[in-house]
């Protein structure tokens, strides 16, 4: 099959619904095996953090939250790029579902970064080069949701948010190593906390799986928004018309 | 099982209640997720069924 | 010649709207008001201590030249899109870049520049120490510019929409983040005596970046804004 009629298949909102009604009920299934799993494991049976004791088992909801909420922009900045330069319609779609799913994990990162930050610097919040950055990353999500609301017009409100995204995706790369250099400065002395380069093998298998679960689970939320907003988009189709009353005629 | 008893685990040496909040908004904020895509689409579908019974009323008067 | 066709264009469009702006008064005038009045709030609000003050004076005086600033963009398109220039515009397609660089600089030497000039007076205001003060031309001259280019965006995304204004805040808050840390950056070192030229060049790099790449979201920015 060549590029482009792949390409024109996966931008048929049609087949990409039955494609990814398919798909669903795997990826639910793995994201919360790995989730809950990697949770239990991380949370009973790993053994303490000789420095932080039992607080570092924030990790493993932490650093998936944040990790996927900086990947859901980038995603959302490339269904942008697709959705301007090919017209894609499909990928409007893809982009305006990234949004509140990429907001909440951003804000769920931020959340469990401040009370992981009470026990351990005994502060709620500190202000530190990467939660600097979340908070950024969270007001870029606030941004591009805010925008979207502000139109009425649907095809207008996709194409501004394109725009948005992808001038904020060639800035977060300027914006984290700005603040990287501001911190850098600004450094206080009492915080010495390098929990990253002393976790052991043992504390990090469980976060590779929570890791792939967090990342499988937002897959399956997106696939979910996505093929609501479908329904809603093609309405007034046939096949839609059919899919949704299908066993009544 | 790292901690002995299940009390411990509650506990976790006086960082229980951090750790568990945490969990706990994860569950919430994840589940409402799933929630508000589960119920945007119920939202869609009873629209549709709104538009297919108005197109259906309209045809059956016109014969 | 096209090269100097496209000079003459960039040159016109820049007279035009800065005599325009000059005409009008206001346009140029309510930034500078604005700056004035909210770093005279800040010794009311934190206490008259002179020491505090020059300890906050460089970061006080870029986070409100900023702000003015990112009040000054709502403007920029908004009279061109109501009176319908700026579809005229969008029809001559070729030329769309040079004008929409154009109208920015105008922008900004409306709104930025003046604010550069009057800083150092403000600088005195808030008991900024003499070191600080051609640091703090310098700095908001080239950041002012990086933030009239990036506010550009948020200006042509939100234009077509009638509740702009806060809007235009949240979309470009973000992105000017960098150009304050370095800002600020540049008076902090030259009050402590440091080498303060390594972040101007950085703020140099911001502007050439911003020069080079906003007005292609501009530009699309401002179809889309049209189109709908």
């Amino acid at each position: 099959m060549s590029i482009s009629s792949t390409f024109h298949k996966w931008g048929s909102p049609r087949w990409f619904y039955q494609f990814s009604g398919r798909l669903l009920p795997w990826l639910a299934g793995l994201s919360l095996l790995l989730l809950l799993g990697g949770c239990i494991w991380g949370l009973a049976f790993v053994p303490a953090d000789y420095k932080q004791g039992n607080s570092f088992r924030i990790i493993y909801i932490h650093v998936p939250a944040s990790a996927v909420a900086m990947g859901a922009y980038v995603t959302m900045a490339v269904a942008g790029a697709i959705h301007l330069i090919w017209r894609m319609k499909l990928a409007a779609m893809v982009m305006k579902a990234i949004a509140p799913i990429g907001a909440s994990l951003t804000f769920l990162a931020l959340l469990t970064g401040a009370v992981w930050g009470k026990p351990t610097w005994g502060t709620w919040w500190v202000w530190d080069a990467r939660i600097t950055s979340v908070l950024i990353l969270f007001f870029l999500y606030l941004g591009i949701i805010a925008l979207h609301q502000a139109f009425e017009n649907r095809d207008a409100a996709a194409k501004a948010c394109a725009v948005l995204a992808i001038v904020g995706a060639v800035n977060i790369p300027i914006i984290y190593w700005s603040v990287e250099w501001w911190y850098s400065l600004h450094q206080p002395a009492s915080i010495s906390f390098t929990g990253e380069s002393t976790i052991h093998p043992t504390m990090l298998r469980p976060l590779m799986a929570t890791l792939s679960g967090m990342y499988l689970f937002f897959a399956w939320v997106l696939l979910l928004f996505t093929r609501a907003e479908i329904l809603d988009r093609e309405r007034n189709t046939r096949w839609v018309q059919d899919i949704v009353c299908g066993e009544a005629r | 099982m790292y901690f002995d008893t299940f009390s411990e685990l509650l506990n976790m040496s006086g960082h229980g209640s951090y750790v568990w909040f945490s969990y706990g908004v994860s569950v919430v904020v994840l589940g409402s997720l799933i929630f508000v895509a589960r119920r945007r689409r119920k939202q869609t579908e009873q629209h549709i069924r709104a538009i297919v019974r108005r197109k259906q009323e309209s045809s059956s008067t016109i014969k | 010649m096209p090269s100097a066709g496209l000079l003459s264009l960039i040159l016109a469009v820049l007279q035009r709207d800065v005599i325009a702006s000059l005409r009008r008064g206001s346009e140029w005038s309510n930034p500078l008001v604005f700056y004035v009045m909210v770093c005279a709030l800040f010794p009311l609000g934190i206490g008259p201590q002179p020491e505090r003050l020059a300890e906050l004076a460089p970061g006080i005086l870029w986070v409100v030249a900023l702000l003015a600033s990112l009040l000054a963009t709502d403007s920029l398109f908004r009279g061109d899109f109501d009176d319908g220039t700026l579809e005229q515009m969008l029809l001559t397609h070729q030329s769309l870049y040079p004008q929409v660089l154009a109208k920015t600089l105008a922008h900004w030497m409306m709104t930025g520049l003046p604010l550069s000039v009057l800083s150092p007076i403000l600088g005195v205001l808030l008991q900024l120490p003499p070191a600080g003060m051609l640091p703090l031309m310098a700095s908001l001259v080239l950041g002012t510019m990086v933030l009239s280019f990036i506010g550009a965006i948020g200006a042509a995304l939100t234009v077509g929409l009638r509740k702009g204004g806060l809007l235009l805040s949240l979309i470009v808050l973000p992105l000017y983040i960098p150009v304050l840390i370095f800002g600020s950056s540049v008076v902090k070192t030259a009050i402590d005596g440091g080498p303060y030229m390594p972040q101007l060049a950085m703020l140099a790099v911001f502007f050439l970046v911003a020069l080079a790449l906003s007005p292609l979201a501009i530009c699309g920015a401002l179809r889309i804004s049209v189109d709908q």
